[in-house]
């Protein structure tokens, strides 16, 4: 405090007795804020992207920094009223906060701990929705055939346009079956499958979407989907066709039809969590189920894309009911397999 | 800053407490803020996707001609025809889902439109903003914002009715832009979903400390007069005053010197002088800072002038 010296010519009692008293705050400012400034200089890189330029000294020194000028914020909020000084500790805790407290994995990071478990974690802690939603599909399959069952006309009305070309109640067996097989000729299979991806991921999507309203429109969707299944199902078994028409649906429809099933779960875990929020709060609640279901339905995209090129490519080049069904069925086992085996022995954590 | 704008802010004041436990004040960011911040972002990604388009379409042109020209070049060129159809699929969706996954899941947690209108999204419990929750609230982005449009543009293409598509699309649209004016702390349905809010990024500079000048300790620079104010002179103001004293003093214009220093001088019977304002000003504010500050370690306050107590 030696400057302080040039000024004691009067009153050096009085002022050794401000000195103590005014600056006692300042000083204390005085004293950290080197820290200050060496984390405000880090985290202003950091902001700015340039994290290549920080030295590994700096980075290993952000966190323990953050706590140093958090700690001086709680002293300096009991001892000083420098306004403006407390103004720019709460900010700059504020902004080492987002650094320290930011997301640890990046896009790709996020992407490898997914299939490396995430995903099948997530899939198994919805297992009560997933059970509800395979339940409604079960009847929507069932209410679609006895519906068309009791009146043919029906079958225009669940069935969507695109469908009725060929195949409509009282169509011969040889019409059917050739909708099924014989197609492998078929040109540009690959756009057909981009094309039926977006096309089911819309409707993955807004099965997903509906749930907010307390997962009963997902659930509707459910139905009407499986519905036209079931209709399309009795318009094949009318002809004995009943097998044929399986295979040729499971080749992608194993993949497709569990993808719709996770898609429709995840949304009713969330209008679940909405509906009936427990013990937590109905944002918390939401919260935490829309973590877990987004996770879900990040996997759904990825079993569409799979279903498209099952779709585009191997259906139409595998023309016996029998490859079908190997094909449809090993799917199946491979993504319950997946799903339900596979356990992420080592926990990691979030240091990707 | 005047007082209507203090007002707005206010508004949007929120207190979030870190895991180590200390109560911060954020601000959340303004719903303009986020709209410009999406706007400058969906500009970039339609950029993004015409530059693919217009790169992949002048491939694929270049490829039919190829296919035209020389007869058994035509299966070859429709395949790579096929493969550039399903380039631009795959890069049109990761431009529209991994934009702001990408963005939002590197440090800086936001996207380019963000960081230039000076937002960012945050966990909402204080904790760590975790991949899920980028996850989660890009999710609900696609449902809100691209599943309506992607409707309008199917139908339009089908040829079908627009009428009841464009009521349909408007509809939905509407519910979910309109999602943050219905609840208090502005969330998207994807920020409601993932646990996360939108924050203003702080920008301050430190500003110097106020006890260290000249006058702060009772000689003025100017005139050499030296301002000792008295345990009666002093006990008038409180912290309100104080921090109202401050803000003067950083802002250091003229004539709300003179005016709060006359204003002082009034209060505490003092002749006031002209010319050396500044002088007595910080001598009063540092006098008066030292003995609140004094009263608050020993669990003193006093907030303003009309609180009683010290």
């Amino acid at each position: 405090m030696a400057i302080f010296g040039l000024f004691g010519d009067q009153g050096t009692a009085q002022e050794a007795a401000i000195e103590a008293a005014a600056l006692r705050s300042d000083r204390f400012r005085q004293q950290r804020e080197g820290d200050w400034q060496r984390l405000e200089a880090i985290v202003l890189q950091m902001e700015a992207g340039r994290l290549r330029k920080l030295s590994d000294e700096d980075v290993l020194a952000l966190p323990v920094l953050y706590r140093t000028v958090a700690s001086s914020l709680s002293v300096a909020r009991e001892t000083s009223l420098d306004a403006a000084t407390l103004a720019y500790l709460e900010g700059l805790v504020q902004r080492a906060w987002f650094l320290v407290y930011g997301p640890r994995v990046g896009l790709f990071g996020w992407f490898r701990r997914f299939l490396g478990g995430e995903w099948s974690r997530a899939v198994r802690e919805i297992w009560v929705d997933i059970l509800i939603a395979l339940a409604v599909m079960v009847a929507g399959v069932f209410v679609g055939w006895l519906l068309v069952a009791g009146d043919p006309e029906w079958y225009f009305a669940l069935v969507p346009e695109q469908f009725v070309d060929a195949r409509v109640p009282g169509a011969s067996r040889e019409v059917l079956h050739g909708t099924l097989f014989g197609n492998s000729g078929q040109e540009s299979l690959s756009a057909f499958s981009a094309y039926l991806f977006s096309h089911n991921a819309q409707i993955a999507i807004l099965a997903f979407a509906l749930g907010f309203a307390f997962g009963i429109p997902s659930l509707l969707l459910l139905v009407q989907n499986t519905a036209t299944m079931g209709a399309m199902l009795w318009l094949y078994h009318g002809q004995g066709l009943t097998l044929d028409f399986a295979a040729w649906l499971s080749v992608h429809g194993t993949t497709e039809l569990f993808a719709i099933l996770l898609a429709g779960a995840a949304g009713l875990h969330i209008g679940r969590a909405i509906a009936f929020p427990g013990q937590q709060s109905v944002l918390a609640s939401a919260a935490a189920a829309g973590q877990r279901a987004s996770q879900v339905m990040a996997g759904v995209v990825l079993m569409l894309v799979v279903a498209a090129v099952l779709e585009g490519f191997a259906r139409q080049l595998i023309d016996d009911t029998f490859g079908r069904l190997a094909v449809g069925s090993s799917m199946l086992v491979l993504w319950l397999a997946y799903f339900i085996v596979f356990r992420r022995t080592s926990n990691r954590s979030e240091h990707g | 800053m005047n007082a209507a704008t203090r007002q707005l802010r206010n508004d949007r004041q929120r207190v979030m407490v870190t895991p180590e436990g200390i109560a911060l004040p954020v601000v959340l960011a303004s719903r303009g803020a986020r709209f410009g911040a999406l706007m400058i972002d969906l500009i970039l990604i339609g950029l993004a996707m015409i530059l693919a388009t217009v790169a992949i379409g002048l491939l694929a042109g270049g490829t039919a001609k190829l296919g035209f020209e020389a007869d058994q070049a035509k299966g070859a060129a429709r395949h790579a025809l096929d493969f550039l159809f399903i380039l631009w699929v795959a890069a049109i969706f990761l431009f529209r889902n991994a934009y702001f996954l990408f963005f939002e899941l590197g440090p800086r947690g936001a996207t380019p439109g963000k960081r230039m209108v000076g937002i960012r999204i945050a966990a909402r419990d204080g904790g760590r903003l975790s991949a899920e929750m980028v996850i989660a609230r890009n999710l609900l982005r696609d449902i809100e914002l691209f599943l309506p449009a992607v409707l309008l543009v199917g139908a339009s293409a089908e040829g079908t009715d627009m009428g009841p598509v464009m009521l349909g699309a408007t509809a939905w649209f509407l519910v979910f832009a309109l999602f943050p004016f219905f609840n208090r702390d502005r969330l998207r349905s994807g920020d409601l979903i993932a646990g996360s809010w939108v924050l203003e990024a702080p920008k301050r500079k430190l500003e110097a400390a106020m006890s260290l000048g000249h006058a702060a300790r009772g000689t003025s620079a100017a005139t050499g007069a030296a301002y000792r104010f008295g345990e009666a002179e002093l006990a008038i103001y409180g912290e309100f005053e104080l921090q109202s004293l401050e803000r003067v003093l950083r802002e250091n214009r003229p004539e709300a010197l003179s005016a709060v220093s006359e204003a002082i001088c009034r209060k505490i019977g003092w002749n006031p002088g002209a010319g050396d304002e500044r002088a007595f000003l910080e001598a009063y504010y540092t006098q008066l800072r030292a003995r609140l500050e004094g009263g608050m370690r020993m669990g003193k306050r006093k907030a303003d002038k009309y609180a009683g107590g010290s």
